[in-house]
């Protein structure tokens, strides 16, 4: 079997891995990067709309313009691409992870690399995860397969279209769709309030028309062979109002609820799991439990941008070269998701050096208080205009926050939001 | 003259209102940056949209080898059978219909460079519609 040995290995070359590599090149380590598909660029090769790179590169791409730069990037480099290479297994081998690859041009091949940085991205929540009643007719598609579909493989997966779940990627799907000549009768989402982006529900259903029932939900679909329709119910103060319930005809139904960290992979490495965002719990550098180990992007947790994507990345790559050379926190303090705050994206902060945090609330409110508090201690205050669980909101937290922390054994940083 | 209306130039999504004042003058106001009046001014008289679309690609048959074979190829999994383009601007927003009923009749022949022009001056609007990805 053949076998390669680098510094560095990056599992999959979307953005993030893209992003991550970029940086471990750039300190001069060798690095893989394995993409399962035959190119690089992950899933913005299929988000052909624009809307990318206003952090980043400060103007407004298209996906495969945004990954596209970024492949330019690592085509610059030393960086060894590995495409239509599947990861199956990571396993410890000393101080050595051992990825076992398939590939139609090498077959199996095992890399060899002392640093792994897991950036496979996520993947959509189905039927299955939603368990909508009724039967089993073909035209049932998650947003993300049908835009898949339609941008890049050339079919159109039906006529008349009900979208369930209001996610970005729905409404993106809602506006694609009409453009192609469908017809999207509806957008159904389970919440009083949309899930997506307003400027989505402006330009990709109030252009086109499209009501959005919001405070719904999907109680069946129908049809043998073929979706036929759907059967839509509302909800008033938490009940189900089966009596109001109506039903709209239909060929296909598009799913947008929702997205998972694909960690399937992670797992086979013993990486552990945090339950609120299915995705590693990484500590101040962004590594897993695994030492060696380290995660960003959609497979650490979702993101709302590409460009916080990579942001994420960057660091993991950063921290990825100086654990390799050596480098280790002398002190971590344990970071504790408080009051309506669903998750913080790293469990550890590093009280000697600025750390840059990810979070999502639990609550929709305007004039919020975000809070920090260090062993019961408020250390930061920071008032948000508007506050959604559907927006991340980031927070950067250096010495002049944390210190104290330095003096007190097993501190604890608690962010809340008000 | 009263309308309300959702700013869409950035992700903020500021609720604008627009009024017409007695000399027919439009007073925009729920806008955080100047940027939201323009937008207002420009939806109300002549809104635009920035259209992505894709189109049909033809891969051109390689000298020895045969059409059928290139057509095989470019039902690899690996062989996007469409390429991304977008307006090089916004685009007249009653006008999109009749541009991507141009774009899906278009055939773009490859190698295609990412930025090229697909289609120049589109319906005479002076707005070119460029490729976005590169495809061998």
């Amino acid at each position: 079997m053949k076998e390669m040995r680098f510094d560095s290995a990056v599992i999959g070359g979307g953005a993030a891995g893209m992003a991550a590599a970029l940086e471990l090149a750039a300190r001069g380590l060798s690095c893989a990067v394995i993409e399962r598909e035959g190119h690089l660029g992950g899933i913005l090769m299929q988000c052909v709309h624009n809307g990318f790179g206003l952090i980043e590169f400060n103007e407004e791409l298209s996906g495969p313009e945004f990954a596209e730069r970024f492949e330019e990037k690592v085509r610059k480099t030393a960086i060894t691409p590995f495409v239509g290479t599947t990861v199956i297994e990571i396993e410890n081998e000393g101080a050595e992870k051992v990825l076992s690859c398939v590939s139609a041009g090498l077959g199996v091949v095992r890399i060899r690399a002392k640093a792994v940085v897991l950036a496979m991205g996520c993947r959509e929540r189905n039927r299955g995860n939603i368990r909508i009643p009724g039967s089993r007719p073909a035209g049932v598609y998650t947003a993300g397969l049908a835009q898949r579909l339609v941008n890049i493989e050339g079919y159109v997966p039906g006529k008349d279209v009900v979208i369930i779940g209001s996610g970005d990627i729905g409404l993106i799907m809602a506006r694609r769709m009409s453009w192609v000549g469908c017809k999207v009768h509806a957008v159904v989402e389970i919440l009083p309030y949309p899930s997506g982006l307003t400027r989505n529900i402006v330009q990709c259903l109030n252009d086109f028309g499209i009501p959005l029932y919001l405070s719904h939900l999907t109680t069946n679909i129908y049809g043998k062979d073929r979706v036929e329709g759907v059967e839509i119910t509302p909800i008033e103060n938490g009940a189900l109002m089966t009596e109001k319930a109506f039903k709209i005809p239909c060929d296909t139904v598009l799913l947008s609820v929702g997205l998972v960290p694909e960690n399937e992979l992670s797992k086979t490495a013993g990486v552990e799991i945090n339950p609120m965002t299915n995705g590693p719990i990484v500590d101040s550098s962004l590594m897993t439990s695994v030492p060696g180990i380290f995660a960003c992007g959609n497979v650490l947790h979702v993101h709302d941008l590409v460009d916080f994507v990579v942001e994420e990345a960057r660091r993991a790559g950063a921290f990825a070269a100086e654990w390799l050379s050596g480098k280790r926190p002398a002190k971590e303090v344990r970071v504790k998701a408080g009051p309506n705050v669903r998750y913080v994206n790293q469990s550890r902060v590093d009280p000697s050096r600025d750390n840059k945090l990810y979070l999502r609330t639990l609550i929709v409110k305007n004039d919020a208080l975000l809070e920090v508090k260090l062993n019961n201690k408020v250390v930061r205050q920071a008032k948000k205009s508007h506050v959604q669980p559907s927006e991340m909101i980031s927070l950067t937290l250096g010495p002049a926050e944390l210190e104290a922390a330095l003096q007190v054994p097993d501190s604890v940083l608690e962010i809340s939001i008000q | 003259m009263r309308q309300e209306l959702i700013c869409i130039t950035c992700p903020m999504g500021c609720r604008l209102v627009a009024e017409r004042t007695g000399e027919g003058e439009l007073v925009v106001s729920g806008n955080r940056c100047p940027r939201g009046a323009a937008y207002a001014r420009e939806e109300l008289f002549a809104p635009k949209r920035t259209v992505t679309a894709t189109c049909r690609v033809s891969r051109p048959c390689a000298g020895d080898r045969s059409c059928a074979a290139a057509e095989t190829a470019s039902q690899a999994l690996d062989a996007p059978r469409r390429v991304p383009v977008r307006t090089s601007a916004a685009f007249p927003k009653d006008r999109v219909p009749e541009l991507l009923a141009r774009l899906y009749e278009l055939e773009v022949e490859l190698p295609v460079e990412r930025g090229a022009v697909v289609l120049a001056d589109a319906l005479g609007t002076g707005i070119d519609v460029l490729a976005t990805r590169s495809l061998k």
